[in-house]
């Protein structure tokens, strides 16, 4: 079944804190694409994406959030990954996002 | 220890996937989309393109990109020299810093460059180039190991055969494209052909210029009628556009003469339907009844017709509409010796020979079209183009084709209750 993934977003000043779902695949991960350029194109200046429900993030997951990265540093605003699990942080760390990122916990 | 193993599991995981995609894909750009994300996300790497080989224009068309910028070109032109490396290299990936001899990077080394593009993968499938990938930098920033390089051209490889397959879809569907546009030709060829001979027939004869078009139009009405599907209702036209082709032997004083024939000069013409089958038989026609119907289109259900005076069962289906058609054209059309019978007179003859001369089958489905014409059932003139506006008179033909229906329907009727 193709259910939209709910994410959802929070707006404080210039800081735009996006929702992950439970898993970051190609359907979720677009929809977080889109969101983050959608802020940044507003101006938003801190970009936080909050992983506290998300449980697995695939290779286009990934892909995706390097797509966030990349947008983020060409709009001078800074990405803040938030609330990762300790797998998805190791794996982020591996494959060298976490350098890009301030990760809080 | 861990940390690899946790490495090894994501880049098998986007193997994996991008295998399934690769084979169960139907929409070709998502595939590739999602093949980019797999490779780019397996390894974290920044950005990246997928190109597409265009043996015709030598140039590689980009599919996808992320991250590689809005001036990266979409269209790259190679030189002999890049396809020659390319094909030499194969599958691997080649480091943009030590390939500075390819000819592709110094002409497009200014998008090449803010793109930061550190891997260029050819995809070579079967000895054919089908394409390309590049890539940008890792997140890490570390150089691409061996290792890293390995799992590309494991990833390339699959690419590359989704678009070797779509390459070869293409292929197949512009062939067959081509196929069906010089079988259309060709089928416009041979119909005009057939139209062309059927003048010439008609040329013989002073008195019955276009006999042999208007007995393929009836034969049309009447096959169309029947129900039959559009290849077979041509079949039928055709037969009946030639079945007069044997006439083109027979002396034309015989043809043309004003007056009765001689019986020796009977003779002569009765051969016209054998002499059109001789004719017709080499010809591979797309329809195989066409020499049957010039041969037995004289023949009646009663037997006494001609060339061999068959019996109903035994008269091709195909030649006893041709038989209807050509009959009712000789009586709606002047002739040498008599001048076209009144509608009226035509319709009560094919009625009274249904079941003699004609199919009664046959007759049914013809005055059905006539009077589906005529009540406007159908938005086709084809009898008054063919016999002229003034000849069928509603007021009279329509009761009278009511009539003879409504007979004909009883006597199938009877007949069928007889048999039951």
């Amino acid at each position: 079944m193709n259910i939209e993934p709910n994410v959802s977003v929070q707006l404080v000043g210039e800081t735009a804190t996006v929702f992950a779902g439970d898993y970051i695949n190609k359907l979720s991960g677009e929809k977080i694409e889109r969101e983050c350029q959608r802020q940044l194109n507003s101006g938003c200046k801190t970009l936080v994406v909050d992983f506290s429900r998300t449980e697995i993030v695939n290779s286009i997951g990934v892909s995706i959030l390097l797509g966030v990265i990349d947008a983020a540093s060409n709009a001078g605003a800074k990405v803040v990954f938030s609330d990762i699990n300790d797998d998805t942080c190791e794996l982020f760390e591996t494959l060298g996002l976490i350098g890009h990122v301030t990760v809080q916990n | 220890m861990l940390e690899n193993q946790q490495k090894l599991i994501h880049t098998f995981g986007a193997l994996a996937e991008l295998g399934h995609e690769v084979a169960h894909k139907q929409n070709f750009q998502e595939m590739i989309r999602t093949s980019l994300h797999l490779v780019l996300g397996s390894l974290a790497i920044m950005r990246g393109g997928v190109a597409r080989f265009s043996r015709f224009g030598h140039e590689l068309n980009m599919l996808v990109m992320r991250g590689l910028g809005e001036d990266f070109p979409l269209s790259l032109s190679l030189s002999q020299e890049d396809e020659r490396q390319f094909l030499t290299n194969g599958l691997a990936p080649i480091e943009v810093s030590q390939a500075k001899i390819l000819p592709l990077l110094h002409v497009y080394d200014r998008s090449f460059d803010p793109a930061k593009i550190e891997l260029i993968v050819p995809l070579i499938i079967r000895d054919e180039m089908v394409g390309v990938i590049f890539l940008g930098k890792k997140a890490t920033g570390e150089p691409f190991s061996s290792y890293d390089k390995e799992i590309i051209c494991a990833m390339a490889r699959h690419i590359g055969v989704g678009i070797a397959q779509r390459n070869l879809m293409a292929e197949l569907e512009r062939r067959a494209e081509e196929n069906r546009h010089l079988y259309e030709n060709l089928r416009m060829t041979y119909k005009d052909t057939v139209k062309a001979f059927a003048a010439a027939i008609d040329c013989k004869d002073k008195y019955t210029e276009g006999h042999s078009e208007r007995v393929g139009k009836y034969s049309e009405i009447i096959a169309a009628e029947l129900g039959y599907d559009d290849n077979h209702v041509e079949g039928v036209a055709i037969a009946g556009y030639l079945h007069d082709v044997g006439k083109l032997v027979v002396d034309r004083n015989i043809i043309n003469s004003p007056m009765r024939i001689t019986a020796s000069e009977n003779a002569q013409l009765a051969k016209h339907p054998s002499v059109g089958y001789e004719i017709l038989l080499p010809i591979h026609h797309p329809y195989a009844e066409v020499p049957l119907a010039a041969k037995y289109h004289h023949e009646r259900l009663d037997g006494r017709g001609y060339p061999d005076g068959l019996y109903d069962k035994e008269i091709p289906f195909i030649a006893k509409i041709v038989n209807l058609a050509d009959s009712f054209d000789a009586m709606t059309t002047d002739r040498p010796y008599k001048r076209r019978r009144v509608a009226e007179e035509v319709i009560d003859d094919m009625h009274r020979n249904a079941g003699k001369q004609f199919s009664p089958e046959l007759v049914t489905a013809f005055c059905r079209a006539m009077l589906k014409e005529l009540t406007n059932d159908k938005k086709q003139k084809n009898f008054r183009r063919l016999l002229g506006k003034d000849y069928l008179n509603s007021e009279t033909v329509v009761p009278m084709l009511k009539n003879v229906l409504n007979a004909r329907n009883a006597t199938s009727s009877l007949t069928l209750v007889a048999s039951e």
